[in-house]
């Protein structure tokens, strides 16, 4: 299972975002999620939403294999994580993230607390 | 009334940033204590600030002006739309307190980058921008971005800067010293009211870039991740959530005409001939591409649009309600294409769509009337309806060209200058042009236009729906629900928040309470909240007085003769006018209620209730 996105909805809210921040850091700051909204304006107009689906690239190129699955989600152990970031490079929909703040690279662990606070319906669960 | 912790870790970003475009100094300044405890945020600050660092009498375009961008503590957050940001300044539309609010993205992007307030002050020799990184603040030239439109200026400098950076921006409109030039931002957000871009112009100030990355601590994470969710959940369940996000605020093009209050013709009439084409329902079958939302707004009102002009597109936000009745009614710019391309001549020049589209319906009056001839105008019709007449007109006085220039200074001055009876029919109060409301059978709405603190604006107060529901006719008490309205709404652009979830989706007033303390750790009641807008309103009416003592007094508050010598001609509410008797009364019960004198000056009992 994993997170999909119809970004044909999106309204570009961020509200997304902002709970990812603070539910998994307790503080607020959409650069510390582990999705992204791309706004493409003044053309065509619309927004692109990227999200982690679930798919490993992260896992297999991590050099002290510090990121392992478990039921089908990507966690990365903190403990042994170095902070290299060749996951973030590798990382195909562009979903993992450095932060200044945080020693590890931020990563979706499919907590789900993103789909019900988008009112237009554009995050969803995908088996 | 506070919790035992420092207020500036939470919550707030801390610091006020502090540029000098004179001598280019750059300091931050710690977020004072009592402003905070006085004031709130946003709008608050702003005017506690300008009232104490301009001197009375100075030009509301020299270097003694200050632009203030304020966001509030509720900006931001995981909140319903935590997304607005106050533009302020000296107005060169009233020459009093002036502020704007905005919608989009910059008020988080300026609390991620640590601040609540950047105050820009002094003029630059040459053409800037203010560049923010966090704390990497720099005054950039700015020289190939000056005569560019703001929405190509924006797309420009994201393209120079990295897409992330948030832009606030003016177009030629700005730079010309329009007096009614606006601050775009978003690709389609603005800062309209007041001319805050002419005064961003005065200063050499295109454009303020911001990125920000860093957090923001809240006080008790936990407790607003709950609130935050419940207030989210309410929006979304609420039935008019639906309508809200398929149309916004084009939504209400249909019911204004059909309560006879659209402004038509100048102000002539209350409905437009076939208004139907200008509706929602027409915006979203001929001209949306996508809908777009602020910053955390779980209802998305921003309707973005296409439109296709002789093989050329052109890509806008909007028309919003108040364009489609500035433009598409008081224009008498009755289709969907004409009005979508008006409102991007307007956005690309930098000039906002009330304003700019009463000014040109003044001046189209005039043709009309023949008080402006086709010695003016280059032998071309200026006559209602012609989009190609809009066109040359709202370019004109962007640039300042020919009787354009007269126009740049709005209906208020230009009718001065022009005289023979146009002044009784330039719709403003105080020097700022009336927003989207006919109020001659609203007197509650037209209290609110004639005592709103920046001129004729229908944010602060929109009180037409109490006039539909207690009885249009009515005058006694129609004062205490204004008043009661100047209070609670201002508190939004205090908090950073918008207003139409509440509005709109009556998302319940105990929240902002609550969010205030999970976010803030401040303990403030929804009473005390209520005091400090109070306070704001009684500040700003000092502000007034300060600038204009010598001639100050309840003329100040009258509306155009207009609203009360002519009726209007057409449509719902046509024949209805209000007598100057009427006009008095709502004055003297609204004086009464806010503990005013008759003149309208703060009693010094209502100041010291207020500490002020
Ligand atoms: S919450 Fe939904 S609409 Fe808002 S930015 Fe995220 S994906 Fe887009
Ligand atoms: S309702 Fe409209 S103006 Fe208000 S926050 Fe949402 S998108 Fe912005």
């Amino acid at each position: 299972m994993y997170l999909d996105a119809d970004s044909s909805k999106c309204t570009g809210c961020r509200v997304c975002l902002t709970v990812c921040s603070l539910y998994h850091f307790k503080e607020v700051n959409p650069k510390k999620a582990a999705l992204a909204v791309d706004a493409k304006f003044p053309k065509p107009g619309h927004y692109e939403v990227r999200v982690c689906n679930q798919c490993g690239t992260c896992a297999s190129v991590c050099p002290v294999e510090a990121i392992s699955e478990k039921s089908g989600i990507y966690i990365i152990d903190a403990d042994k994580c170095t902070g290299c970031g060749e996951c973030v490079k590798a990382c195909p929909t562009q979903v993992m993230f450095l932060h200044e703040d945080s020693p590890v690279p931020i990563k979706c662990d499919l907590c789900k607390e993103c789909i019900p606070l988008c009112g237009t319906k554009v995050l969803f669960l995908k088996d | 009334m506070f919790a035992e912790r420092s207020p500036f870790g939470f919550g707030y970003g801390g610091k006020i940033l502090r540029v000098n475009l004179s001598n280019g100094k750059i300091t931050t300044e710690p977020l004072p204590g009592k402003l905070v405890r006085d004031y709130l945020g946003g709008r608050g600050f702003a005017a506690r600030i300008l009232y104490d660092e301009l001197k009375p009498g100075i030009d509301p375009m020299g270097p003694d002006n200050k632009v203030l961008i304020a966001s509030g503590p509720l900006a931001g957050l995981f909140l319903p739309a935590g997304g607005k940001i106050t533009f302020a300044a000296k107005s060169p539309a009233t020459n009093s307190y002036g502020d704007s609010n905005m919608g989009g993205h910059l008020a988080a992007e300026v609390k991620y980058a640590g601040y609540d307030v950047i105050i820009i002050e002094g003029a630059a020799a040459q053409p800037v921008y203010l560049y923010i990184n966090n704390d990497k603040v720099e005054i950039r030239d700015a020289a190939k971005y000056w005569g560019q439109g703001a929405i190509i200026t924006e797309d420009m400098l994201k393209n120079d800067l990295g897409r992330e950076f948030e832009i606030a921006t003016i177009g030629p409109a700005g730079e010309n010293k329009i007096k009614f030039a606006c601050i775009s931002h978003d690709f389609g957000r603005q800062a309209g009211r007041t001319g805050i871009g002419a005064v961003m112009g005065s200063k050499n100030l295109k454009a303020v870039a911001v990125k920000g990355t860093k957090s923001l601590k809240v006080a008790d994470p936990d407790k607003l991740l709950e609130i935050g969710k419940q207030a989210f959940a309410d929006c979304f369940k609420h039935t008019g959530w639906k309508q809200w996000v398929a149309q916004g605020t084009a939504g209400v093009t249909v019911w204004s005409n059909q309560q006879g209050s659209f402004p038509t013709r100048n102000f002539q009439s209350g409905s437009l001939k076939g208004y139907e084409n200008i509706s929602g329902d027409e915006l979203v079958k001929q001209t949306l591409v996508n809908h777009k939302a602020c910053f955390g707004c779980p209802c998305a009102c921003g309707k973005y649009a296409k439109t296709v002009r002789n093989n050329k597109d052109y890509y806008v936000e909007g028309p919003e309600y108040e364009t489609a009745a500035l433009i598409g009614g008081d224009c008498a710019i009755g289709n969907m294409a004409d009005l979508t391309y008006a409102n991007y001549i307007c956005d690309e020049l930098g000039i906002d769509t009330i304003s700019g589209g009463s000014v040109v319906a003044f001046a189209m009056e005039c043709y009309e009337k023949g008080i402006i001839t086709k010695k003016d105008t280059g032998g071309m019709d200026w006559k209602f309806g012609s989009i190609e007449a809009f066109d040359k007109i709202i370019n004109m006085i962007a640039r300042r060209q020919g009787i354009g220039n007269l126009l740049a200074d709005g209906v208020k001055i230009a009718s001065e200058k022009l005289g023979k009876g146009s002044e009784k029919f330039a719709m403003q109060v105080k020097g700022l042009e009336i927003s989207g409301y006919e109020s001659r059978n609203a007197p509650a709405m037209m209290l609110a236009y004639m005592t709103c603190d920046i001129g004729a604006h229908h944010n602060r107060a929109w009180a037409i729906t109490h006039d539909i529901q207690v009885g249009r006719d009515i005058i006694e008490g129609k004062a205490k629900k204004v008043v009661e309205l100047q209070h609670i709404r201002p508190i939004f652009d205090m908090v950073g928040c918008c207003r139409l979830q509440w509005v709109e989706l009556e998302l319940k007033l105990d929240y902002y309470p609550q969010l205030l303390k999970a976010a803030t750790g401040l303990d403030f009641t929804w009473d005390e909240m209520l005091k400090a807008s109070e306070r704001v309103w009684n500040l700003t009416r000092l502000f007034l007085i300060k600038e204009h003592t010598q001639t100050f007094g309840r003329q100040f508050d009258y509306p155009p003769a207009r609203w009360y010598e002519e009726t209007v001609v057409n449509g719902p509410t046509k024949g209805s006018i209000i007598s100057k008797a009427n006009i008095d009364i709502l004055l003297d019960e609204y004086y009464n209620v806010r503990g005013w004198d008759k003149n309208g000056k703060p009693t010094p009992e209502k100041l010291k209730e207020l500490g002020l």
